[in-house]
């Protein structure tokens, strides 16, 4: 057995995936996480803000919402919602965005919105919030699913926030001028996007995971052909999310 | 100017000014500065078929889509964050079919407020082209262009000065009958204080008809007015003002109080069932005359825990599990 839970993975990985100077757009659970263990660890320059308009919190304590009054506080500013995705859309910034989601297709196209039709759902979520917005306008996404069959569909329910549409250059042609989903961190590897088709594959796979697994759980066509082993996470990354990071474990929730 | 004749109580407000069928927007985001108190009332009035406007609305939302004030909605979210990642009566009366939806994003609802506040029929942005937010929409044809309800939901025209081929989404604006916010201080010439994040607020401000603002503190004007760098919206635009502290409970309020998790925990429980949301509703709502009745009803020790550090603005170390 590991000595890490999926949960403190998902938000390692994704982390590891910021680059430094980052401006990051984050929601709240592993996607604060994420941002927080990565300007902890290599990129100490990367800057956190919410599309609720708080703009480089201090993060003392982790918000459980992007309302949370604790995005307010020793924030660069207080702003509001066009102020944030203003800068969320900026052409300057390389701003990264962090989305959860139900459904994903093969091209990274996420639905929050309802399962089941749309005028008489079987479900329904909360709805796109900034989701939609951050997948059109931001210059990269990063997103974190379950990997379960169900979630991982060849056609979502409701397309809540844009991917790569329908592959190749559709996105381009549909009217984005940048943007588009980088990776898929889950529970069981990283996914990420062909430069051509745009469709997913298999990038990496965790330890103890296999290949057939993942095949199992991804309810399309996978190439799983490039797919490597993740590097097991080290001492140092797991002190930092327990100790610094999440000491309360809200987020992280029990401990392997 | 000074605040008589402005200045009320949150049930003479209410009455005087929000309708059956009006199309209300609610200030605040989720789990922060819900007015509280103004809900509560609405729902005691029994002032039903509301039209509300939303970007992500949280407990107010809720209660009052639960209470069955509400039969139409235009909104982005509906959640507490990790207290419920779906509202759960929202969740319950969408998938029932109780009241009319139309589901947009964050950045466009705040743009479609913007517009209506600066006078424009319309706004165009770049959010949401190819997405199904833009081919599918809620409210029944035959509803469309009626009363507020817009003849389009959207539209995705080229972009007027570009090649042909570059699309945009435009928007229609959003003019409320009426804006309900809880903000920090108000001023007794009526000049409004919003601490911390001011989400979409003054923009929903600036283009309702009417504004109702319940606040923690009236402040002397010569105290708001020493600093008017910090102040949101002026006297002017508002037509009435409640003082009630505590009024956004049981969301956060910055520098006053924080959410009260114990509370959260315990109605996310208590809506998902019929019976014992109606027991809420009937102990804490229609069983109080006034929102301090329903604040008495509270467990003080619950109370004094959310009260927020004067320096960071939350309850530092409070128990959110």
């Amino acid at each position: 057995m590991a000595d890490y839970t999926d949960k403190e993975m998902m938000a390692l990985c994704a982390g590891r995936l910021v680059p430094n100077g980052a401006v990051l757009f984050a929601g709240t659970g592993l996607s604060m996480l994420a941002a927080t263990v990565a300007k902890r660890i290599h990129a100490p320059e990367s800057v956190v803000f919410f599309e609720t308009g708080g703009i480089d919190p201090a993060l003392d304590e982790l918000p459980l919402a992007v309302a949370d009054p604790r995005v307010m506080s020793g924030s660069a500013m207080n702003a509001g919602l066009i102020e944030a995705f203003s800068i969320l859309s900026h052409r300057r910034l390389s701003t990264i965005a962090f989305l959860g989601a139900a459904q994903i297709d093969p091209y990274g196209n996420l639905n929050s919105t309802v399962l089941g039709d749309y005028r008489h759902p079987k479900v329904r979520f909360p709805g796109s919030g900034g989701a939609c917005d951050a997948a059109s306008l931001a210059w990269g996404v990063i997103i974190f699913m379950q990997h379960e069959k169900k979630r991982f569909v060849p056609k979502v329910d409701y397309l809540t926030s844009p991917g790569w549409l329908d592959g190749g250059d559709s996105r381009q042609k549909a009217g984005f001028k940048r943007g588009g989903p980088l990776a898929v961190v889950t529970n069981l590897g990283i996914l990420k996007f062909h430069p051509e088709t745009k469709h997913m594959y298999l990038a990496e796979v965790y330890p103890g995971v296999s290949v057939e697994r993942v095949k199992d759980e991804t309810g399309f066509e996978l190439d799983v052909s490039q797919a490597v082993e993740t590097p097991a996470p080290n001492q140092q990354e797991l002190r930092i999310l327990r100790e610094e990071v999440d000491p309360q474990r809200l987020i992280l929730g029990p401990a392997a | 100017m000074d605040l008589t004749g402005k200045l009320m109580t949150a049930k003479q407000a209410v009455e005087k000014f929000v309708h059956s069928g009006d199309q209300v927007s609610l200030g605040g985001f989720t789990l922060s500065r819900n007015p509280m108190s103004l809900a509560h009332e609405i729902i005691r009035q029994g002032i039903k078929d509301l039209y509300l406007v939303c970007h992500s609305q949280g407990q107010a939302m809720d209660l009052l889509v639960g209470a069955g004030c509400v039969g139409r909605m235009e909104i982005a979210y509906g959640g507490l964050g990790r207290f419920a990642p779906t509202c759960v009566r929202f969740r319950r009366a969408v998938q029932q079919g109780d009241i009319s939806l139309e589901d947009y994003s964050n950045y466009q609802m705040s743009l479609r407020f913007w517009a209506g506040a600066m006078g424009l029929p319309m706004i165009a942005t770049k959010t949401g082209l190819n997405t199904d937010i833009v081919k599918k929409d809620g409210f029944s044809p035959e509803d469309r262009g009626k009363g507020k309800v817009p003849g389009l939901k959207l539209a995705v025209q080229d972009n007027p000065f570009a090649e042909p081929g570059d699309k945009v989404v435009l928007l229609p604006a959003l003019n409320p009958d009426v804006t309900l916010l809880h903000a920090q201080q108000v001023g007794q010439d009526g000049t409004v204080r919003i601490k911390g994040l001011s989400f979409a607020d003054l923009e929903q401000a600036r283009a309702a008809d009417r504004v109702i603002v319940s606040c923690e503190e009236i402040v002397p004007k010569e105290q708001i007015r020493q600093d008017p760098d910090q102040n949101a919206l002026p006297g002017f635009l508002i037509d009435a003002v409640v003082h009630e502290p505590l009024g956004a409970h049981p969301t956060a309020c910055h520098y006053f109080y924080d959410y009260d998790p114990q509370h959260l925990l315990m109605y996310g429980k208590v809506a998902k069932d019929n019976g014992s949301f109606q027991a809420y509703l009937d102990q804490y709502v229609y069983g109080s005359r006034d929102f301090k009745d329903y604040l008495a009803k509270l467990d003080p020790a619950a109370l004094q825990r959310i009260k927020a550090d004067p320096v960071l603005g939350y309850a530092p170390g409070l128990d959110r599990r």
